[in-house]
C-alpha cells in the first residue's frame, strides 16, 4: 500500500469528540434522549478513503450528516483544513460546501423528480454562481460523460433512469464543483451486484483523476475492505476500532469487529465457519448500557467490562481499539 | 435417487400493463427434492420472486397471469386447483417466509394470535393446545423470553426477532416445503448469520425442503445444496452449489462472481473490480437471441440471433450458452 511507506499526508478533515443527541417523545415513557453519536473522533488525510462501518442504528449516517451540519451536532469539533465548521454561520459555511459533497444511498429519493437532468446538474453552478451560461452547458456535458452517461440523456427526468444510472447522476452532481472530500453514505447498498462493481470502479476513477478523498459509509464489510485505505468500526454511537484496512481485516482486535467479519457469508461453499459468534440484538440507543456498550452481546466479556467504558487505545501503529481485554 | 417433492414445468408468468403484456418468467422448469435446500439466485427483476410466488398462486391476478406450466405437488397440479383446495395447502404443506416481516404480519394481532390462527385453521388442535404449541414454536426458533413475545405485537420486536417469529409461523403446521423469499436481505449481517444458522438447524430437525430466493451468492454458498441462476426470466445455469461455485460456466454467473470483492482476496486495496457492462434488460426490451448477449464478454454472432437452450453437460448440471454446446 502506498500510504504506509510515505510520510503521512496533510489532514483534510478532523472530527473531534462529535456528539449528536436527539430528543424524542414517546407515548409511555415521556421525553427520552437518543444518543446517536456518543463522541467520535477521527482524522481523514488528503487522498485517503476512510470507511465507517457498523450495523443499522450505530450512528454512521448521523455522523455523515452531522459533519456536513445537515443535522446540527450537539457538541464537538469538525475541522476542515483547520477551519472549525461547528460554529460557522450558514453564510460562512456555504462557500465551504463546494469542497465537501455528499452522495446518498437512494439515488431516486435524492434527485428532484420534477427536474430534468440538465437542471439538476446546473444547480450546483447556479447556487455557487461561478461560471457563465456557455461554460456551464459545456461543464454539464463534461460531467455527464465523466460519470459514463451520454449527453443525449440531458433532457430526461430521474424516473427514466435505472438505479445505477441515477447513482451516476448523483455522483456527477457531487463532483460538479471539484470537491476535495465526498461523503458517500451507502452509495452502492441499493444497487444490484453487477451494477455495484461499476459504481465502485467509477468512484475509484474519480479518486485518481480528481484527487478526491472519501468518507465511505457502509454496512458491507467486503466492499469496504476493497475500497478503503483505513476503516473505523462503529457500535452504538462510538468508534470501537480504527485501523489500516489490511491490519483490521487480517487482525481484528475488538470482539465486535471479529464477529462482524465472521458473520459474512463465505463465497466458498466448503469453508467452515469460524470466529466469534455473538448473540442478541443491538440495544436501543435510548438505553445504552453502562460500562462497555458492547457488554450485552460480547462473547468474551468479564466483570470489569460492566464497570467502566473502555477508551480507544493504540495497540499498534495506527491501530486503535476500545476493549479492556484486547488492548 | 432423491425423492421429488415439487416439480415445476415450463412456468410462464406475465404482467399486463396499459400498453402491453410483459413476460416476467419465460418458461422455467425445475424440481425440488425432499430434504434439500435449493436456491434461486438473480438480480432484481430477473423473475425469481414472481416464480416463487406463483407456486402458491400468490401473484395478484390481474395484472399478473400464469400463462402456462404445471406445478406438481403430490401428483396434483397446483395451478389447476380451486381456490379452496389451494388454501388447504397454503401454510400447511407449503409455507412461506417473506423478506419484510413487518409488512407480512398483521400489525393488530399479537404474535401468539397469528400463530394460533394458522394452527386452528389447519390442525385439529384446541385453542389451548394451539397456544401451547405456539410457545414451543417460539422456543424452536430460539426467541428470547418466548412467553412474553407471544403477547407482543410485531412492532414491539426487533427485525431479527420478527423474522424468527415469522419462521415460527411458517413452521406451525410442519410444512413439507418452506419457500423463503430473501429472508435475510433486510437484516444486518450479524442477525443474518443467526437466521441462516436457524434455517440450517430447522432443516436438520424437520427434514423439510427449502426453496430459497436470494440475490446474495454468499447466502447461497452458506446454506444451499443446489442453485439455479436466473437472468431475464430464465434459468441460465443450474447445478450443485459445490460445482457451480468452483467453476461457473455461464458468462453471467462468471461475471457475477468476479464482481463481488472477496473478503480474503489478495487483490490490492483500491484495485478495479471486474464489472459486467450495461444493465439488466427491462422486460419490455428483452434482447433477441441469448438475452445476455449485449453484456457478454464472449459474445459470438450466433448469440445475437439464436437462443441457446438449457442443456445438460454433466450429472445434475445444466447451462444455456452457445459456448457450452
Amino acid at each position: 500500500m502506498k500510504t504506509n511507506t510515505k510520510l503521512p499526508k496533510p489532514v483534510l478533515l478532523e472530527v473531534k469528540n462529535l456528539k449528536k443527541h436527539f430528543q424524542i417523545s414517546t407515548f409511555n415513557k415521556g421525553k427520552q434522549m437518543v444518543n446517536a453519536l456518543n463522541g467520535i473522533s477521527f482524522l481523514l488525510h488528503e487522498g485517503e478513503t476512510l470507511g465507517l462501518v457498523g450495523e443499522s442504528g450505530c450512528g454512521k449516517s448521523t455522523a455523515a450528516r452531522a459533519i456536513l451540519r445537515l443535522v446540527e451536532p450537539t457538541s464537538g469539533g469538525i475541522f476542515y483544513k483547520n477551519q472549525n465548521l461547528i460554529n460557522m454561520k450558514q453564510n460562512q459555511l456555504r462557500p465551504l460546501r463546494k469542497n465537501i459533497q455528499i452522495i446518498f444511498q437512494d439515488p431516486l429519493a435524492s434527485l428532484n423528480p420534477r427536474k430534468r437532468i440538465r437542471n439538476i446538474l446546473a444547480e450546483p453552478f447556479d447556487i455557487h454562481g461561478i461560471i457563465n451560461v456557455k461554460e456551464k452547458a459545456e461543464r454539464i456535458i463534461w460531467l455527464l460523460e465523466k460519470v459514463g452517461l451520454s449527453s443525449d440523456q440531458l433532457d430526461k427526468y430521474p424516473h427514466e433512469f435505472s438505479g445505477g444510472q441515477l447513482q451516476r447522476i448523483g455522483i456527477a452532481r457531487a463532483i460538479a464543483l471539484n470537491p476535495s472530500l465526498i461523503i458517500a453514505d451507502e452509495p452502492v447498498s441499493a444497487l444490484d451486484v453487477s451494477i455495484r462493481a461499476q459504481i465502485i470502479n467509477l468512484l475509484l476513477d474519480l479518486k485518481e483523476s480528481m484527487q478526491i478523498s472519501y468518507l465511505f459509509i457502509s454496512h458491507d464489510m467486503t466492499v469496504v475492505r476493497h475500497f478503503c485505505d483505513r476503516v473505523a468500526v462503529m457500535y452504538l454511537g462510538k468508534i470501537v476500532e480504527i485501523a489500516d484496512s489490511n491490519s483490521l481485516y487480517k487482525n481484528p482486535r475488538h470482539p465486535y469487529t471479529e464477529a462482524l467479519l465472521a458473520a459474512i457469508p463465505s463465497m466458498d461453499p466448503e469453508a467452515k465457519k469460524q470466529g466469534l459468534k455473538i448473540i442478541g440484538d443491538l440495544p436501543s440507543a435510548t438505553d445504552i448500557p453502562k460500562g462497555c456498550s458492547f457488554y450485552s452481546r460480547c462473547p468474551i466479556r468479564e466483570k470489569r467490562c460492566v464497570q467502566s467504558m473502555p477508551q480507544l487505545k493504540e495497540i499498534n501503529s495506527g491501530h486503535q481499539v476500545s476493549c479492556f481485554l484486547r488492548e | 435417487m432423491p425423492k421429488q417433492e415439487l416439480l415445476v414445468r415450463n412456468l410462464k408468468v406475465s404482467f399486463s400493463t396499459s400498453e402491453k403484456e410483459l413476460i416476467a418468467v419465460r418458461g422455467i422448469s425445475y424440481q425440488l427434492n425432499q430434504g434439500e435446500t435449493l436456491a434461486l439466485v438473480g438480480e432484481s427483476g430477473c423473475g425469481k420472486t414472481v416464480s416463487a410466488l406463483s407456486i402458491l398462486r400468490l401473484i395478484e391476478e390481474p395484472p399478473g397471469k400464469i400463462i402456462s406450466g404445471e406445478i406438481l405437488f403430490d401428483d396434483k397440479d397446483l395451478l389447476k386447483l380451486t381456490k379452496k383446495e389451494l388454501q388447504g395447502h397454503r401454510g400447511k404443506d407449503i409455507a412461506m417466509v417473506f423478506q419484510n416481516p413487518m409488512t407480512s404480519m398483521n400489525p393488530v394481532l399479537t404474535i401468539g394470535e397469528q400463530i394460533i390462527e394458522t394452527l386452528l385453521r389447519h390442525t385439529p388442535l384446541s385453542r389451548k393446545e394451539a397456544k401451547e404449541k405456539s410457545l414451543k414454536l417460539l422456543e424452536q426458533v430460539e426467541i428470547s423470553s418466548p412467553k412474553e413475545k407471544l403477547d407482543q405485537y410485531p412492532h414491539q420486536l426487533s427485525g431479527g426477532m420478527r423474522q424468527r417469529a415469522m419462521i415460527a409461523m411458517a413452521l406451525a403446521c410442519s410444512p413439507r416445503i418452506l419457500i423463503a423469499d430473501e429472508p435475510t436481505t433486510a437484516l444486518d449481517v450479524l442477525i443474518q448469520a443467526q437466521i441462516l444458522d436457524l434455517l440450517k438447524k430447522i432443516k436438520k430437525e424437520t427434514q423439510m425442503s427449502i426453496l430459497l430466493i436470494t440475490h446474495d451468492l454468499g447466502v447461497v454458498a452458506e446454506i444451499a445444496k443446489r442453485v439455479m441462476v436466473m437472468y431475464a426470466g430464465e434459468i441460465v445455469e443450474t447445478g450443485l452449489v459445490r460445482d457451480l461455485f468452483r467453476s461457473p460456466l455461464h458468462p453471467y454467473t462468471i461475471g457475477l462472481m468476479k464482481s463481488i470483492p472477496a473478503l480474503k482476496s489478495t487483490k490490492k486495496i483500491n484495485s478495479k473490480l471486474n464489472e459486467i457492462p450495461g444493465a439488466v434488460p427491462s422486460l419490455s426490451q428483452i434482447p433477441s437471441g441469448c438475452p445476455f448477449h449485449p453484456r457478454c464478454p464472449s459474445v459470438e454472432n450466433r448469440c445475437k440471433t439464436e437462443k441457446p437452450k438449457l442443456k445438460q453437460i454433466a450429472d445434475d448440471y445444466f447451462v444455456s450458452c452457445w459456448l457450452h454446446e
